[in-house]
């Protein structure tokens, strides 16, 4: 009896333009895998493809629809980034966003006598602090008592996804209409809206200052070196000098507070309220635009983008073409597995043999 | 008399890239008798047992077990040949228990259904007649490290192994335990099985064998039956001759004050072993105090003690006037400590760095690297392309991966970035291992120029040769204590008894 044995075996990195262009492929890879689906639907993926951008960025209203969609995505594209630099494996930012959006609702609802800018600074800061409270605990915890991050992070999302929908089914459930959503924000605490007669809101703002703050910590500060030596080798960085612990906690909070400003921009910038289902999965497509931005902030920047068009656009051409909009996320999910693959292969090579 | 042989390897021969772990070895091992393969690490021992076990394949040369040629291509095929292995490091599934460890991977007699009851019958057997104690029922995370090993011989023994390989059984266990394991042991051997017994305790080794082989970097140098020669003789073999003596110019720096004081020093080890069994010691300034022994006698600790990567369990590490145990690595470099950990890859670099980043990872905080939360990468980088240039590192640029950069540059990086804050002590271990000759020379000669400029130097080495080269004062360390210390500017260094004092079978009055 003989089995085929796989082994992986170490090599040389590839070249730094390839590996540049490593998203690129993986974006062109996924596309082709998902093609595969949209076919055993019946369906042209040429055209599916066509409608995905026609709806996305193929009209001025698209667009400006498209950049509402990109503004979350790309804050907790960057709050998981900085977070995975440090190898702080932040899994929770869809927690956090709900912990920033709980926050920024409830600071809304207090119709608080207070002029716009300050208004919504105060609600800004309270989101980000509360975002920042519940990524620290499990950055607390992954560095003084080394509790599994991943496990933290992810099981924190359920508990404050819970909480919210308790607070909307109890306490905060709207009066009047009796829907689980709660009653709106003040005028002073809302977003103004940055492009004319569109839903496009200073969120967007925020989330541009987020990548130019990302570019600025990690390449001209020492907090930026310090997680990246802490990430890169950990004990090392320990023997060197480094405070491992404080790198890990303090990037674990600004990590989580960047992740609440999503929700904070969904609360005070879309809805002007807090509702169920606030967000369909920011916090995790977050996690695959990290990656397929390679921990880079115009990386980041751009993949959220990618991903902003694919969800919008997928929506459009499932109206049109009769296709679950689900293709969307089966196109995340795709893109995340070949750019993973790929950042293995880097690294090693396949070899099957048979064993004796 | 002539006895029969179990095992004969013949003209074993084993590289590790350009390293020649076993030259042409030929080992024979005989029924019934306990044989001690003795040397310094390094020396080929554990290599030659991996492949009769299969571990490791041959470059070349053969196998006979029972006069029949064999090849041996996992340890599979070696226990189906009667050769079991208990290796240092264990190799048992902590979750489960002593019974499950026993027969995990075996063949069950009840096809798909373990059978249990069988097992535990042999099982209570081999624990009986050897006495072998412990609990078949227990978890291995429950047992202490001792009964950890027995679980491991039982295993050998439960798959009818004749011949059974210890590597340095001993270092994990407590002299009690040692005891009962010699007992086993001479049981296998009433019973006509045979035993490789791996170490480097000189002691141990005239306690139990019948016979000794001796190896010195990749070479048999010697063998004994035990009743032929003594630990002297056999100190010589395993720490070899040829050591010629070097004669340094004198330091610079005459007056003779202590600069690091080590008092009553006491550390555990990562398997909470007392490590360090409470040293003192002194290193002067402007002079190299070299620290010799085989590794695992408590230099590894030592060095992370005073590198602020271990917190003692007593004692006291003061440098001038500032006491530095217990401390963090950046107050301690803050301090004006410099340090060459054993560990270059792991420890002292972040190989996936840039290489401009790993000059000044241990002060890039301070100006003019960097004010307040900012850092001023112009000046790194200024101070990283003097680095190069001063201590000829070769690179293509101080931008590539510091990853990119040989090992013999690898260690410049660590020594430039080290001397080029002027400490006023260095602790370098193993500092020119897998080096080529012309990097060694580099670095002795810079850790002589720091000497000479009044820096006080613990060299930690197992290389004997770089002690002897460099070293005005030679302080022998064994299971955790200081065998004596030799002032060479008062007496010559008798190989002999270094060696002696390595292996643990003389000790001098330290004063």
């Amino acid at each position: 009896m003989s089995w085929p044995t796989i082994k992986l075996e170490k090599r040389l990195p590839p070249p730094v333009w390839f590996q540049v262009l490593t998203p690129v492929i993986a974006v062109f890879i996924s596309l082709l895998i998902s093609a595969i689906f949209i076919l055993i639907l019946g369906k042209n993926p040429i055209t599916a493809f066509y409608y995905i951008l026609k709806g996305s960025i193929g009209t001025w209203f698209a667009f400006k629809e498209m950049l509402v969609k990109a503004a979350p995505l790309i804050l907790t594209g960057v709050a998981v980034a900085i977070a995975f630099i440090a190898k702080y494996w932040n899994i929770g930012a869809e927690g956090q966003l709900y912990a920033g959006a709980l926050a920024a609702a409830w600071i809304g609802m207090l119709n608080l006598p207070l002029p716009k800018p300050v208004y919504i600074l105060l609600v800004i800061t309270v989101g980000f602090i509360a975002g920042a409270i519940w990524s620290g605990i499990p950055g607390y915890l992954k560095a003084k008592l080394k509790v599994d991050d991943v496990v933290t992070t992810l099981l924190m999302n359920y508990i404050m996804i819970y909480t919210v929908s308790a607070l909307l089914n109890g306490p905060w459930r709207n009066p009047v209409t009796m829907y689980p959503s709660s009653t709106p924000i003040a005028q002073n605490a809302r977003f103004p809206i940055i492009i004319p007669r569109s839903r496009v809101h200073f969120g967007l703002i925020i989330s541009l200052l987020a990548v130019l703050f990302m570019y600025f910590l990690v390449r001209k500060t020492k907090l930026g070196f310090e997680i990246r030596a802490t990430g890169a080798n950990p004990s090392a960085a320990k023997f060197l000098g480094i405070d491992t612990i404080k790198s890990i906690i303090v990037i674990s909070i600004i990590s989580g507070g960047i992740a609440g400003l999503a929700g904070v921009g969904e609360v005070a910038g879309v809805h002007y309220h807090l509702i169920r289902g606030l967000s369909p999965g920011y916090g995790y497509s977050g996690i695959i635009i990290a990656m397929l931005g390679r921990l880079n902030s115009i990386g980041v920047l751009l993949a959220a983008i990618y991903f902003a068009i694919i969800i919008n656009g997928a929506q459009f051409m499932s109206i049109t073409l009769n296709i679950p909009s689900y293709i969307a996320t089966v196109i995340q999910g795709i893109t995340l597995i070949v750019m993973l693959a790929m950042l293995l292969l880097f690294e090693y090579r396949i070899k099957i043999g048979r064993s004796k | 008399m002539e006895k029969e042989k179990i095992v004969e390897m013949r003209n074993i021969r084993k590289t590790f890239l350009n390293n020649v772990a076993n030259n042409n070895i030929n080992f024979v091992v005989y029924k019934g008798e306990i044989v001690s393969l003795l040397g310094e690490n390094g020396a080929g021992k554990t290599t030659l047992m991996k492949i009769l076990y299969g571990m490791y394949t041959k470059d070349s040369g053969e196998i006979f077990v029972n006069g029949k040629k064999v090849e041996i291509n996992s340890p599979k095929d070696a226990i189906a040949l009667g050769i079991g292995m208990v290796h240092q490091h264990f190799t048992l599934v902590r979750t489960l228990t002593v019974l499950e460890n026993v027969i995990l991977g075996l063949p069950s007699p009840k096809g798909i259904n373990l059978d249990f009851d069988y097992a535990r019958k042999r099982l209570q057997e081999i624990i009986q007649r050897y006495g072998l104690v412990v609990n078949p029922d227990a978890k291995i995370w429950q047992l202490s490290v001792g009964e950890r090993q027995r679980v491991e011989i039982i295993k050998a023994l439960y798959r009818n192994i004749n011949v059974l390989i210890l590597d340095e059984p001993t270092a994990v266990l407590t002299p009690q335990e040692v005891e009962e394991l010699f007992k086993t042991l001479r049981i296998f051997k009433k019973e006509g099985k045979s035993i490789v017994f791996i170490s480097h305790k000189l002691e141990e080794v005239m306690e139990i064998s019948d016979r000794i082989v001796i190896l010195r970097n990749g070479v048999v140098t010697g063998e004994r039956r035990k009743e032929e020669t003594n630990a002297r003789e056999l100190a010589r073999l395993m720490v070899g001759r040829e050591v010629i003596e070097v004669l340094r110019e004198k330091t610079s720096v005459t007056e003779k004050s202590p600069l690091l004081k080590v008092e009553g020093l006491k550390a555990l080890n990562d398997k909470n072993l007392v490590a360090l069994k409470g040293i003192s010691f002194s290193v002067n300034k402007g002079e190299i105090l070299g620290v010799a022994g085989v590794a695992g006698n408590g230099q590894r600790e030592l060095e992370d003690v005073i590198c602020g990567v271990r917190k003692p369990i007593s004692g006291h590490i003061f440098l001038d006037k500032d006491e530095i145990s217990g401390r963090s690595p950046k107050e301690i470099i803050r301090l004006g400590v410099g340090r060459i950990p054993e560990d270059r890859m792991e420890s002292g670099l972040i190989l996936d760095l840039p290489l401009y980043e790993n000059l000044v990872i241990e002060f890039y905080d301070k100006p003019p690297f960097s004010k307040g939360m900012l850092i001023n990468y112009k000046s790194i980088k200024r101070f990283a392309q003097k680095l190069i240039k001063e201590y000829r590192i070769k690179t293509a640029s101080i931008d590539v991966k510091t990853r990119t950069l040989s090992g013999g540059n690898l260690q410049k990086v660590i020594l430039a970035r080290v001397l080029s804050q002027s400490p006023k002590f260095i602790i370098a271990s193993q500092p020119t291992r897998g080096l080529d000759v012309g990097a060694m020379e580099y670095i002795h000669e810079k850790l002589l120029e720091a000497r000479n400029n009044g820096a006080g130097i613990l060299l930690i080495s197992e290389d004997l040769h770089e002690v002897l080269n460099l070293s005005d004062r030679i302080m022998v360390m064994y299971e955790g204590e200081i065998m004596g210390i030799i002032d060479r500017s008062k007496e010559k260094v008798d190989i002999e008894e270094l060696g002696l004092m390595m292996a643990g079978a003389k000790r001098r009055k330290v004063s």
